[in-house]
């Protein structure tokens, strides 16, 4: 099994006595799409930067392709395609200047840099924009010019820190697909984001870090399976008065929505028998709360937890 | 592989760099242009010609190699400072920390940047100076050797001004507070053998007293000090600030946290 990434033992302390990260360790397959998740200030940012060199590690090693960070940085970095957060290009430079720029500086000669500057700003509708300075792109397009940029190389190993923060979803939606395209094209791919729903929808492992912790790292799929109770929101015909369910919890929004937790053991069936007995008939129901999400928040508290003195 | 790496590279810093302030031509080409005008207007024509000679040569003459040279240190010195620090500022530094270019690389290309503004502005200034004097050239080679070195070195110093700096106030202070002292007192106007021997004596720590005099010789074959010398101290200058540019950016100094 090839490794895009291994890191042993990480640890970062800031100027100051920051502790960004307390020794993680965190392997990701060659070819996988990986969710690096974790709230605000957890070390997500902290560890990319590492990887991709911004930030100078306080201990431990960092792998890319079998590549050493310490010993091998110019391979290190020929393998990574770094999306970082902020946006950090010159606003003044036009979209096509800042990607063959960033290519000459991976080595990748001018006329070569033109080449796939049209290939990939086509892909993501920015060729038409190649001209304009970045500073007249709108949010959307200054994100996809990021990713456009991250790729002009060719990396083998795509980071992308927050790629569609602030993004609206039809575009987001299609810089899924893109991603997606790319993956399976053979790029592996580490994604951090606040959008659970992302994560869910694009990677196949998943990592939690918080407080500069690894508190889980596993597939999507076990992930999702220690999940034992999903939220769904069932649209009835109005109800005169208030209603009551015996097996399941359940919140009553208004005269004809409510809101049930349903335990993976039992099944839907028993609350449908139970509102046709009533007499309610079921118009809709879909599935309320971000199945991930759930499972996210319920990992980061009982980590927490199990940390704090009682 | 390695090398080809870094000369696409540093070709690229390179382009970038002359495409910055090639575009904005107004605020990097014509002010030095309009400056030096207005120095030959004034302390050439009008005053200069109550002055009489210096150095054997019309007063104009004399301070048309010095004024040449002080737009050459301003221009080497504010390009390589601000686009560094717009860099830093605007975090596209990034874009080079990420890839493979080497410490060297980026000095190179920045330097190379500051150092084709310094010499475009060089025969901007030169051409006005033309119009107002005729320009008699003694030695070529040393009007080349001493306008390349000082570029070099006054784009270094400019690297590791912004490579310290914090704020756009930060690349300003050594400018206006060490760089245009110096260079009033670097012997751009006057003759330092006109000094009283003390005076003369502590001019010699002024480093531009070298750059000026040896661009002089070049131009006019006068000079307070021997050519030879005046190249020695530009070469040690220039190995200095390499050798702290170097190092700055190789332990990531205002670049990496």
């Amino acid at each position: 099994m090839t490794l895009a990434l291994e890191i042993n033992g990480l640890q970062k302390t800031y100027k100051g006595g920051l502790e960004a990260l307390k020794g993680i360790d965190l392997n990701v397959e060659a070819g996988d799409f990986y969710a690096l998740l974790g709230p605000n200030g957890a070390g997500k940012s902290t560890t990319i930067g590492i990887i991709a060199s911004l930030v100078n590690k306080s201990a431990g090693s960092v792998k890319v392709f079998g590549y050493d960070l310490d010993t091998q940085l110019a391979e290190v970095k020929k393998c990574i395609g770094l999306v970082p957060q902020e946006f950090n290009f010159n606003q003044f430079e036009t979209v096509l200047q800042i990607v063959v720029n960033q290519a000459g500086y991976y080595g990748v000669s001018r006329s070569l840099a033109h080449e796939r500057a049209e290939k990939y700003l086509n892909q993501l509708g920015l060729w038409e924009k190649r001209n304009s300075p970045a500073r007249a792109l709108s949010g959307g397009m200054k994100r996809r010019l990021m990713i456009a940029r991250a790729l002009l190389h060719e990396p083998k190993l795509l980071i992308l820190d927050e790629p569609t923060a602030g993004v609206d979803i039809e575009l987001r939606r299609s810089m899924w697909d893109f991603l997606k395209r790319i993956n399976k094209e053979g790029v592996s791919i580490i994604l951090t984001t606040h959008y659970l729903e992302e994560a869910e929808m694009l990677c196949r492992h998943i990592g939690i870090i918080d407080k500069g912790q690894i508190i889980e790292n596993t597939s999507m799929k076990s992930l999702l399976s220690k999940l034992n109770v999903e939220t769904f929101v069932l649209d009835l015909e109005p109800v005169q008065g208030s209603l009551s369910l015996s097996h399941v919890t359940m919140r009553q929004l208004d005269d004809h929505t409510i809101e049930v937790d349903v335990p993976k053991s039992m099944g839907l069936n028993q609350v449908f028998t139970e509102l046709t007995e009533q007499g309610h008939k079921v118009l809709s129901m879909r599935n309320k709360a971000n199945r991930l999400e759930e499972l996210f928040v319920g990992l980061v508290e009982q980590g927490r937890l199990q940390k704090e003195p009682a | 592989m390695g090398n080809v790496i870094q000369f696409n590279a540093l070709k690229t810093i390179w382009i970038k760099e002359c495409t910055r302030f090639l575009r904005i031509w107004i605020q990097t080409l014509v002010p030095p242009a309009i400056t030096m005008t207005l120095y030959f207007v004034i302390f050439g024509s009008l005053i200069g010609s109550r002055i009489g000679e210096m150095g054997g040569v019309s007063y104009m003459e004399f301070i048309v190699p010095g004024l040449i040279m002080m737009s050459v240190i301003t221009s080497a010195y504010s390009n390589v400072a601000s686009s560094f620090f717009s860099a830093k500022f605007q975090r596209n530094i990034e874009e080079m920390l990420v890839a493979p270019v080497s410490t060297f690389t980026i000095i190179l290309g920045y330097v190379g940047g500051g150092v084709a503004r310094a010499l475009l502005v060089a025969v901007i200034v030169t051409t006005v100076a033309s119009f107002f004097v005729p320009l008699n050239v003694q030695n070529y080679w040393m009007i080349a050797l001493t306008v390349l070195l000082t570029a070099t070195l006054f784009a270094m110093a400019g690297l590791v001004n912004a490579v310290f700096a914090k704020t756009f106030d930060d690349i300003s202070i050594i400018p206006t507070f060490v760089l245009t002292p110096l260079t009033y007192l670097g012997g751009v106007f006057y003759s330092i053998s006109l000094l009283p021997s003390f005076w003369q004596t502590v001019s010699q720590v002024n480093p531009i007293i070298y750059m000026v005099n040896g661009f002089r010789e070049g131009f006019i074959g006068v000079s307070d000090i021997p050519p030879v010398t005046a190249i020695a101290v530009l070469v040690v200058f220039n190995a200095v600030f390499f050798g702290l540019a170097w190092w700055l950016l190789n332990r990531g100094t205002g670049i990496r946290s």
